[in-house]
């Protein structure tokens, strides 16, 4: 039976290792409520929701304190009850400064949140759930940022055929998924029942990795005989948890380069996102709370921890017993995706999905060496790139040549640079080539 | 919040990296061949060691002199050199002038590799590159062969002086594949196998070499489909012509005489000078094996695998080009024509 579930699984990716005992076994624990918490407003993709409150505001936890102008972008929530200490710019993970809202932690409010019953889902329209997502600030939680919202406002004459929930989670360390699914099955069926109810959906399916079995089974036993969802294992393979690839490995499809999945009736959300949903139509309850791994050898004390949103990376690591001395790289996100932080002092923000602490062992920067061509890259590549000739295209500043090469397709998940034995950057030129490409089209338009 | 921040860095990820480095790479396959030096260093005694040696220095010499300095060090630590050296002089035979070895090495490096652009950069084989240069300047000096005569041999020839070397004057004895070609006779298997024939100083001992392709394939080195499918291909060409007519070499000879298995496992397997793509290794295989087979049958020379590779190297660009593999979600394309729909 298993056999016949990977018939479609997608080819090349690799294997790296999983690492993920750290923290597999630790149930989410809550993070109190101190101090000074940041929220960027641009934590989606698209225009970035525009601020309604001004600086010594009192503000409540779950309280909207920035709202959407534009169809691609979502409501920002308080995170906690406390004050507006500043609104300006902000050094982000990234290293780049952005604008932020400060808000400093009420030490004596209770930051409880009352569930606040919603109108009935069941009867709600399609635009109806898309307005009502987009309220809750739900985006994308698996590393995209889209806003959640944008997926339900469907083509004209598109019909729904499956929901897919990503429940893959193949980054190495993380654990997040992991635990929702086996903590909150019954918010992530809750979530898939609302979207197969009102997109009018044939059926649901559930990709988890393998490495997860106890999520698998927590899962099933929570579907309801009358429900059409079904959980399907995955083989335990990066990037399974690429859209298209979980798409390929579950359903047989190849998305058509430049084609959107949701106009082949297919639509998928993160587990995470899927328990958001559930989260705001049946408790009026925002996106406000951010479940994160805090992991790696760097860390002395890894936990999975359910953190509000602005939380400083310096406070996350503290309640994890602080960092070992010889840390020299701390992560935001997975190992192969995640984005490494010069300072501290950025916040966890909406699609922060692990906090990862990586010494000199694991961080260590090979020495590179020139292409070998010994096309391990191109064995690699999900997208079947070549991944060498990018590079070479990349450093030669061809840009125009690596369009023609598909550098379009490439969607960055490492697995090239993971198996260089050369030791180059292959992902790091091509996104720098990309930063390149858009700063041109900028300038010329 | 006393503690304060360790130092960070920003490395992009992806952080992970698997085990194997190029420099690993190269390494590995020198371990998997020590066994086969050992016995050729046994088999044809002090001399063989000492042209080994000279290729090796050769190689080395090559690298450090015609790279630039600041590149030095990095070139060196790569052990590309020391493995084309190794390649080169496992693959000469143990009389050889040991000045000519050196020789060797120096172009196998000059013309095999740096001027390409150094490592990564060439079309073709270095070692072989230095192997074809020396059997085109001193074709006599690189056909004459020894029986294997023990440990403590040195020949003459070996300590000959720079171009003012004499006549080789000693006992020679062809190589099974020379035997095979202009006598007709078969070497028994068994000397096939343990290396006990005239030849090329490494290339005797066919269960040696596949020993370190095992070890090769567990370690990840090679491309398992390069020997693969020369062996298959080789086994097809030369069976069609065993079959048709048996005064043709058979398969099984085929395949363990001459320098199939030392060509196959670690000098087609060069990853430089093979394609990138998993179709395009099996077309360049293949065709090795084709052109092994149809030069030693046909062809002046009783071995062929050195063209054979040198050729294939070649055609790799234009593999390459035709091997690319369909990107995700885009349709077929014709191969001989990219871009347009088939």
């Amino acid at each position: 039976m298993l056999a016949n579930t990977f018939l479609h699984e997608f080819q090349h990716g690799v294997h790296p290792p999983e690492h993920k005992d750290y923290t597999a076994a630790l149930p989410t624990q809550r993070m109190p409520f101190m101090g000074q918490y940041i929220l960027p407003l641009n934590q989606n993709l698209g225009a970035p929701p525009q601020p309604v409150v001004s600086v010594g505001d009192r503000v409540l936890r779950g309280q909207p304190i920035a709202e959407p102008k534009a169809f691609f972008s979502s409501t920002l929530h308080s995170p906690v009850t406390g004050w507006i200490r500043a609104i300006g710019k902000r050094r982000l993970a990234e290293g780049d400064f952005q604008e932020a809202i400060e808000i400093e932690a009420d030490p004596y409010a209770t930051q409880r949140l009352d569930p606040q019953p919603r109108p009935d889902w069941r009867k709600m329209s399609r635009d109806e759930l898309a307005n009502e997502v987009k309220r809750a600030g739900i985006v994308g939680l698996g590393g995209a940022a889209l806003p959640a919202h944008v997926k339900y406002v469907l083509r004209e004459g598109v019909k729904i055929k499956t929901i897919i929930a990503n429940g893959a989670e193949c980054e190495p360390y993380l654990t997040n998924d992991h635990r929702i699914m086996l903590e909150r099955p019954q918010a992530v069926l809750q979530g898939l029942e609302i979207l197969q109810t009102l997109l009018e959906a044939e059926q649901c399916l559930i990709g988890v990795e393998l490495n997860k079995a106890d999520a698998i089974a927590e899962l099933q036993r929570h579907i309801k005989p009358d429900q059409s969802i079904k959980v399907v294992p995955l083989r335990v393979k990066y990037p399974q948890g690429d859209s298209k690839m979980l798409i390929k490995s579950l359903l047989g499809i190849e998305v058509p380069k430049g084609v959107r999945s949701a106009d082949l009736g297919i639509i998928m959300n993160n587990v995470g996102t899927l328990a958001a949903i559930a989260d705001w139509f049946e408790q009026g309850l925002p996106y406000i709370d951010r479940r994160i791994t805090v992991s790696g050898p760097g860390v002395k004390q890894p936990a999975n921890l359910l953190v509000p949103l602005g939380t400083p990376v310096r406070e996350v690591l503290r309640l994890c017993g602080g960092l070992r001395e010889d840390t020299k790289e701390v992560i935001v996100g997975g190992p192969m995706m995640g984005i490494p932080i010069a300072s501290l002092d950025a916040p966890i923000i909406k699609i922060s999905a692990g906090v990862l602490a990586f010494t000199d062992k694991e961080a260590a920067r090979p020495q590179e060496y020139p292409c070998i061509r010994c096309g391990r890259c191109v064995e690699a590549c999900p997208y079947f790139l070549n991944p060498s000739k990018l590079a070479r295209l990349a450093k030669a500043r061809l840009f125009e040549e690596m369009k023609n090469a598909g550098v379009g397709e490439c969607v960055e998940c490492g697995s090239c640079t993971y198996a260089c034995p050369s030791g180059i950057p292959i992902v790091q030129l091509i996104r720098s080539a990309r930063a390149d490409i858009s700063r041109k089209k900028g300038k010329s338009s | 919040m006393t503690q304060k921040d360790p130092k960070l860095r920003v490395l992009p990820s992806p952080l992970l990296k698997q085990p194997n480095t190029s420099a690993r790479v190269m390494r590995d396959v020198i371990y998997a061949l020590l066994p086969a030096t050992v016995a050729g260093v046994w088999l044809f005694g002090v001399g063989a060691l000492l042209v080994l040696l000279g290729a090796i220095a050769g190689t080395i010499w090559g690298e450090y002199v015609f790279s630039p300095v600041a590149e030095r060090k990095i070139r060196l630590g790569d052990s590309s050199a020391l493995l084309t050296g190794l390649l080169l002089g496992l693959s000469l035979p143990p009389t050889l002038p040991i000045w000519m070895a050196v020789l060797g090495g120096l172009v196998a490096i000059g013309l095999g590799k740096i001027i390409w652009g150094g490592l990564g950069h060439n079309f073709f084989n270095p070692a072989l590159v230095g192997r074809a240069f020396l059997l085109a300047t001193f074709p006599a000096a690189m056909t004459n062969w020894n029986a294997p005569a023990g440990l403590a041999t040195i020949y003459q020839s070996n300590l000959a002086w720079p171009f003012l070397q004499g006549n080789y004057d000693m006992i020679t004895s062809a190589t099974p594949l020379g035997l095979m070609k202009f006598q007709h006779h078969s070497t028994a298997f068994s000397n096939l196998i343990f290396g006990n024939t005239g030849g090329c100083l490494g290339e005797t001992s066919a269960l040696l070499l596949l020993l370190g392709g095992g070890y090769l394939l567990i370690r990840r080195a090679i491309d398992w489909r390069i020997p693969a499918g020369i062996f298959l291909s080789v086994i097809v060409f030369s069976g069609i012509l065993w079959l048709i007519n048996t005064k043709y070499p058979d398969p099984i000879f085929a395949l363990s005489s001459g320098s199939l298995m030392l060509g196959a496992i670690y000098m087609a397997t060069d990853p430089v000078t093979s394609p990138l793509t998993p179709r395009g290794a099996w077309i360049f295989a293949s065709g090795i094996g084709f052109l092994i087979v149809l030069i030693r049958v046909f062809g002046g020379f009783p071995e062929g695998v050195m063209y054979a590779i040198l050729l294939m190297n070649a055609v790799t660009p234009l593999l390459d080009r035709i091997t690319q593999p369909r990107m995700f979600g885009t349709p077929k394309t014709n191969p001989l024509q990219p871009g347009k729909k088939s």
